[in-house]
């Protein structure tokens, strides 16, 4: 018998405003996996991972996360779990890098000593005290990489991984996405280039009009 | 593990502070504009100390009023669409979130507070009557404006109606406070009790409180 998928979404369809932005998807993720999700723009790729965050509901069929309902309460429950690192960092500018992970740290209930970790595994541990708006966009996004090796999550969602990162930095991402897959969780990773996905994807998928094809 | 809920209240506030230190928005803007607000009425009206000294203790909390409306509200719908993503994503419970953003205001409003009304004392020779109970009454308006400013924030931000809702969810809660301060102030100027006034303020800022520690998942997941 097969484990329960770690994502699980039937016939879903989400709306934004009074725009559907997705109708019927079915997809299920097992642990272990990685998925490649590709579209053109606007073809729904952010509201995708957003919904399999938990951050949205569905307005048809059914999804199921981590074993959360997406419509019930316990949604909130699993959020925990699932890291997320979005093509606009989600950071703030007022912060310095460390201190961005300490926030992190603090309401996650993480030991603080790891956000000084983490920052030194991504390469920034000498420059932990700079302020994140004044950063460049790949040290805010390797910041928010290191977030997610600071706090042990099952599902990892990730927009455009490797935009603004140099070489070092993808190795780091990638070698994040392989051992995250290796420890059982699961990846979901958009991405335009599909070449370099598909090289480290179990299977991909396309969004085309809000359904996957 | 998640933090727990105090904790998470804790480090909201802290990285609110923070924020605002480096941004300086209250030290550098609200304070001195609530300040040249304050100065602006002799100029107005003309400077006749009687009438200045007669007045004086309301404008104060007017200038209190709207401009710590602002700042609670300002500070509060900073938070963009990813940061509010990635702090659901570490497990935030909103309602820590609504009493952590609440505990910052609260700070900053005292601070201004003090400042504005140190030049109110100076410009319009407002006689500091009471001390206790007037400690008490800013530190009632500060808290219900704080709460009110981030609930304020909070539906603004999970509605797609934005900042033109402002006034009308902020006044009529800030009514109460506004009338309780002025009432406590004069209260205590002409030797009535003032406990009656204090309760009302307290109540305002209980019914923000449960409002906006109840809604704060709904509005969030809105």
């Amino acid at each position: 018998m097969n484990p329960e998928p770690l994502i699980s979404l039937r016939s879903v369809g989400v709306r934004v405003g009074s725009t559907q932005i997705l109708r019927d998807v079915n997809l299920d993720v097992a642990s272990g996996d990685v998925v490649g999700l590709f579209g053109a723009n606007g073809a729904g790729k952010t509201t995708a991972l957003r919904l399999m965050a938990t951050l949205i509901r569905p307005v048809s069929g059914t999804g199921v996360v981590l074993g959360a309902d997406l419509t019930s309460a316990e949604r909130y429950d699993v959020r925990r779990r699932i890291g997320m690192v979005g093509h606009v960092p989600g950071i703030f500018p007022e912060l310095t890098l460390l201190e961005n992970l300490v926030y992190s740290a603090r309401v996650a209930g993480v030991p603080l000593e790891h956000a000084q970790e983490a920052l030194a595994a991504v390469g920034l541990a000498g420059a932990a005290d700079r302020l994140a708006g004044a950063s460049s966009h790949g040290m805010q996004r390797r910041t928010e990489f290191a977030r997610e090796l600071m706090i042990d999550r099952s599902i990892l969602l990730l927009d455009e991984p490797h935009s603004a990162l140099d070489r070092d930095a993808v190795d780091l991402v990638e070698g994040l996405i392989e051992r995250k897959a290796a420890e059982g969780g699961a990846v979901i990773v958009v991405s335009h280039d599909r070449d370099r996905i598909e090289a480290i994807a179990q299977r991909s998928v396309e969004l085309r009009g809000g359904t996957l094809v | 593990m998640t933090s727990g809920f105090w904790h998470q209240v804790r480090a909201v506030a802290h990285r609110d502070l923070l924020r605002e230190r480096r941004r300086g928005d209250v030290l550098w803007v609200t304070i001195p504009f609530g300040a040249l607000a304050l100065l602006l009425v002799p100029l107005a009206i003309g400077t006749d100390a009687k009438l200045l000294r007669e007045i004086g203790a309301g404008m104060y909390w007017v200038i209190v009023m709207l401009f710590g409306v602002l700042v609670a509200v300002g500070k509060a719908s900073r938070e963009t669409q990813p940061q509010q993503d990635a702090s659901s994503l570490l497990g935030l419970d909103p309602a820590a979130g609504y009493v952590g953003r609440t505990a910052s205001s609260l700070i900053l409003l005292l601070a201004f507070e003090l400042a504005v009304g140190a030049v109110a004392v100076g410009l319009y020779d407002i006689d500091l009557l009471g001390v206790g109970w007037l400690v008490l009454t800013l530190v009632v308006v500060a808290l219900g404006l704080a709460l009110l400013g981030t609930l304020t924030a909070s539906i603004v931000n999970s509605t797609s109606a934005g900042t033109a809702l402002v006034p009308l969810l902020v006044a009529p809660l800030s009514v109460p406070l506004l009338l309780g301060a002025t009432q406590a102030y004069d209260g205590l100027r002409y030797g009535h009790t003032i406990v009656s006034w204090v309760l009302l303020m307290a109540a305002v800022v209980l019914v923000v409180a449960m409002i906006g520690v109840l809604t704060a998942r709904p509005l969030q997941e809105s």
